[in-house]
């Protein structure tokens, strides 16, 4: 392994600890962030109050809750970072970016996933679906091809907006229009896994090969833009 | 005696005005270095030039051996700036905080266990988050974590506001520990009587300019 690659490794890791340390310190995930999608999810149930349409529906609903409840702990994440200057002092001691954005993209990837499993039971729940074994399998593999893709395009657009004036309107602003691929091929997949609507399960393997694209493209641009990024 | 910094007719540029407008600077490992002038002089932009973070525009400068005008990130790691903020974060003990930043470079436990100890931030200290601390001891974390990183050039932009007394004496002592440690310190401050006593060399910046200097 070369050096840099040592550097790298050594600082995602130092990162992705402190940036779980910090969430199981404060529980913003568990005690605000959680309730909030939960809320989302009944908010849904209401407003789409027919078994039938929320059954076709439920794969879009489960996205838009996380992509929602991801704004706020991207928020998180940097605030905690600009709240005292950490990030600046960061770059500062020049911390390989690299490793920065690893590690807080595997951090966002962690708390994600959490958040995910969680929507998943609201909706076996609430929304009466009933996923058969494969279309569980398919479920979980959406699931984690998708996160790889939301962490890395939430960390970039953190990155971005740390510094701005405003960066709580302007986060979402930013970000949702870069994640709408992710929205449209997970909740494609998640509707095969869910069988809504008649969709097959073999439906969705496609879709999450598109995740799989999305994924490897945010996680270079990631890797390429955030230094740069922060420097400015 | 080792050079650590030598800028020569440095000019440098923020917000298309010249912050920096041909500085001449030496400084030496070991010493304490006081630049004081007024606001806008251009103190805090001798810093900035000395950590890699602002471009020489034109002159010629190095630190550690290291060229600022082609490789002034590569100086970073080397470099400790310390300026208003202390880049703490806040939900974290003060031992979490230390720990992190020994984590990125690699600084073995009993290395953080040293630098608290030399900050006195061990232990009742040691478990208190830092969005509980005084200011001082904020400060005081901050330098733990510099020492940690292994920094051999520390920037202080200001050390000593927000500090009372007791916490100023303190810095003094931290800093005069960390140089008879091997550190070269250069600071910035409009407390310029206590930081005279501090220091082994005061030298005064006007106009982006050094205008005097006074062992």
């Amino acid at each position: 392994m070369t050096s840099r690659m040592q550097t790298v490794r050594r600082v995602s890791l130092a990162v992705v600890r402190k940036d779980l340390r910090i969430e199981w310190s404060s529980k913003v995930l568990l005690n605000q962030v959680a309730p909030f999608s939960l809320v989302i999810m009944i908010m849904f149930a209401f407003a789409l109050d027919n078994e039938g349409i929320l059954q076709r529906v439920a794969p879009g609903l489960v996205w838009l809750a996380t992509l929602f409840s991801m704004l706020v702990i991207v928020q998180r994440s940097f605030a905690v970072e600009t709240a005292d200057g950490a990030l600046d002092a960061l770059r500062v001691a020049g911390t390989e970016p690299l490793g920065i954005f690893i590690g807080k993209s595997l951090a966002l990837m962690v708390q994600l996933l959490a958040l995910e499993l969680m929507l998943l039971a609201i909706a076996l729940v609430l929304y009466a679906v009933e996923p058969t074994a494969m279309g569980y399998a398919e479920t979980f593999a959406t699931m984690l091809i998708a996160t790889i893709g939301l962490g890395f395009v939430g960390t970039l657009y953190g990155g971005l907006g740390a510094g701005a004036r405003g960066r709580e309107t302007l986060l979402p602003l930013l970000l949702l229009p870069a994640v709408a691929p992710v929205l449209i091929g997970a909740t494609r997949a998640t509707e095969a896994a869910f069988g809504s609507g008649g969709a097959q399960s073999s439906e969705g393997w496609p879709w999450i090969g598109l995740l799989a694209v999305f994924a490897g493209v945010f996680g270079a641009v990631g890797a390429l833009a955030f230094g740069p990024m922060i420097e400015e | 005696m080792e050079t650590v910094v030598e800028l020569s007719g440095v000019v440098a540029v923020l917000s298309n005005f010249p912050a920096l407008a041909g500085i001449d600077l030496v400084v030496h490992r070991g010493e304490i270095v006081l630049l004081h002038g007024p606001n806008g002089a251009g103190k805090t932009s001798v810093l900035r030039v000395c950590a890699g973070l602002l471009p020489i525009e034109r002159g010629e400068g190095s630190v550690m051996g290291v060229n600022l005008r082609t490789h002034r990130e590569s100086v970073r790691e080397q470099v400790g700036l310390l300026g208003h903020s202390n880049g703490l974060y806040l939900e974290l003990t003060v031992t979490q905080n230390v720990s992190f930043w020994a984590s990125t470079v690699g600084a073995t436990a009993q290395e953080v266990a040293l630098a608290m100890q030399r900050m006195k931030i061990d232990g009742r200290l040691a478990h208190v988050k830092a969005s509980q601390l005084s200011a001082g001891q904020r400060r005081r974390c901050a330098l733990a974590s510099l020492i940690v990183r292994r920094a051999s050039l520390w920037l202080l932009d200001e050390p000593h506001a927000g500090l009372d007394t007791a916490g100023q004496d303190e810095l003094d002592a931290i800093l005069q520990s960390a140089v008879s440690s091997g550190a070269t310190v250069v600071l910035a401050s409009h407390e310029t009587q206590r930081s005279r006593l501090l220091a082994t060399r005061v030298i005064k910046v006007d106009g982006g300019l050094i205008s005097g200097s006074e062992s």
